[in-house]
């Protein structure tokens, strides 16, 4: 069984962000630039089922500008075995992405398709689902654990008050948790091994994909500043500060 | 215009996010809402202040909101409404954007404020800014962040209740068992304050030096990324841009150093108190009062001068 893995190229996550001052977004242009932390998580993942012998390839696959195929060689060295680049804009909409990975999913006919759960630039939460739901394939979102086994994938979900295991039919979806594992480190000699592993480009146009944004961004801003706080010095004084002060207590 | 909330619940109890999607759906127009399982539950969700009408999925299909058959029935009841919402809950991020794709229309996640009918505040980048976005689609489909609205009041509605019968299930997946922590405490999303520890904590066993404080206090216990790999607790009661976002009235983070993950999850508290041995910890930044110290020394004083 092949394995497809979306990854995104997004500002790393070690960088505080700053909006524009014009507020037409955030500054990305100079910024250090890194996967997405999920999408490390989607990656080992499917490196781990290839050294299970569940998944015989790994195909990596971005949707972006030009330097994300230095995210793609990342997977690589990683384990990935090739990877695609679909050149567009610099951030398609989910919606947009899913069209696209549908077009590639219809190519390379994967067993599984594993996603980060979501991206740490636009938090949307969406690209997999929206990817499950274009194909009519099962969706297992927030997964903690994944077994591959009788033409199904049992994947043990992260819910709210605590998991939720579901059984899906193959081929189907899969979207990273943070407890998924443990994504490894590229080693050196991988890094350079990753450079000789194919990389197919293609165009977002040439798709038939229609990418029309849906959202138009009106504004960026920063969030309101909390005004700063004190220090006490006891907890009698703590006790008092948030009874008659703050009343909270 | 008239909007539609896809209200989930746990063991028969509509949960309080849901009732804040509710009050964010208000602001369109009519709310109706769309309730699966017991007939009880579709009872209880008629009460809601500001819901006129309930649809009740009863069959045991979409007992456990599985994203799959969930979907398909609000594709198929969509065609009546101009919104479609739900909580930006584990339910509603796994079951809204599928619908979406569906419907081709690009979802808003947790939109934390209405600007008008096409026009929606979402935090973006971990909480470091606040993004405008106005959607193009002729359909609304919304998650709302539920510390961003007040929760609808549970009684005062009187709505129909209408029951929708199952669309065919796309059969590609299967529930096979829910796993909950048990808590007697309130639940974190919802609490009024909530005692929260980070790695200072240092083991599982002194993590519960927090309890009897959260019991003093009624809160709720939260935990920071940090604490929960370190095994401490278990996941559900994480704070942070990966875990759940809350806004209490008072926030209490204990041996927490303040990454930004962990900020973007409560940073919208009202009042927040720090208690950390670093000075330097970026926690103090947020924290409208500090102390630097011994959280061993601290949690049982301050434990015991609230009582």
């Amino acid at each position: 069984m092949k394995i497809v893995v979306p990854i995104k190229r997004v500002v790393d996550y070690n960088i505080k962000p700053r909006v524009k001052p014009d507020g037409s977004g955030v500054e990305t242009t100079g910024v250090k630039m890194s996967m997405n932390p999920f999408d490390e998580i989607a990656v080992e993942e499917a490196v781990r089922l290839k050294e299970k012998g569940v998944a015989t390839e790994v195909v990596v696959v971005s949707v972006g500008v030009q330097q994300a195929q230095d995210t793609l060689r990342t997977a690589m060295a990683m384990g990935a075995d090739r990877a695609v680049l679909v050149l567009s804009e610099e951030s398609p909409e989910p919606l947009a992405v899913a069209k696209v990975l549908k077009v590639i999913v219809a190519k390379e006919e994967p067993g599984l398709v594993i996603l980060g759960k979501q991206a740490i630039d636009d938090d949307m939460n969406a690209t997999g689902q929206m990817l499950a739901g274009l194909l009519g394939w099962g969706q297992g979102t927030f997964a903690g654990n994944v077994e591959v086994a009788d033409g199904k994938v049992k994947v043990s979900r992260e819910i709210d008050g605590g998991t939720e295991d579901v059984s899906l039919v193959l081929p189907a979806i899969v979207t990273a948790d943070l407890r998924l594992n443990e994504p490894r480190y590229a080693s050196l000699p991988n890094i350079m091994k990753a450079k000789k592993k194919p990389l197919e480009t293609l165009n977002v146009a040439d798709l038939g994909v229609d990418t029309t944004r849906r959202l138009t961004i009106v504004s960026v801003a920063e969030p309101a500043e909390r005004k700063a706080g004190i220090k006490v010095e006891t907890v009698s004084e703590l006790v008092e500060k948030l009874r008659n002060e703050a009343k909270v207590i | 215009m008239t909007a539609l909330v896809l209200l989930d619940h746990e063991d028969g109890r509509i949960k309080q996010a849901a009732l804040s999607a509710v009050t964010a759906a208000t602001q369109f127009g009519d709310v109706h809402v769309l309730v699966t399982g017991e007939r009880s539950v579709a009872e209880t969700a008629a009460k809601i202040s500001g819901v006129t009408k309930v649809l009740h999925a009863a069959d045991a299909l979409y007992a456990h909101e599985m994203a799959e058959p969930l979907a398909a029935l609000l594709v198929s009841l969509a065609g009546s409404y101009d919104q479609i919402l739900a909580s930006a809950s584990a339910v509603g991020k796994n079951v809204l954007p599928r619908a979406a794709a569906l419907l081709d229309v690009q979802p808003v996640p947790d939109v934390v404020r209405i600007v008008d009918a096409d026009t929606f505040v979402r935090p973006i980048y971990a909480g470091n800014a606040l993004a405008t976005v106005k959607s193009s689609d002729s359909k609304k489909i919304l998650t709302v962040r539920s510390s961003a609205f007040d929760a609808a009041p549970a009684e005062g509605g009187s709505a129909a209740i209408e029951e929708v019968a199952a669309v065919e299930n796309p059969n590609v997946s299967e529930f096979v068992a829910v796993h909950l922590s048990a808590s007697e405490r309130p639940e974190l999303d919802s609490a009024r304050v909530v005692v929260s520890g980070g790695r200072g904590l240092l083991s599982e066993e002194k993590f519960r030096i927090l309890e009897p404080l959260a019991d003093t206090l009624g809160a709720a216990i939260g935990a920071s990324r940090a604490a929960v790999d370190s095994g401490f607790v278990s996941n559900e009661y994480q704070v942070g841009q990966t875990g759940k976002i809350v806004a209490p009235e008072l926030y209490i983070a204990f041996g927490i150093s303040g990454a930004i993950q962990h900020l973007a999850g409560m940073k919208d508290s009202r009042v927040i108190v720090a208690v950390n041995k670093d000075p330097e910890a970026p926690i103090f930044q947020v924290a409208d009062y500090g102390i630097v110290g011994d959280l061993f020394e601290i949690v049982p004083e301050l434990t015991e001068k609230l009582k």
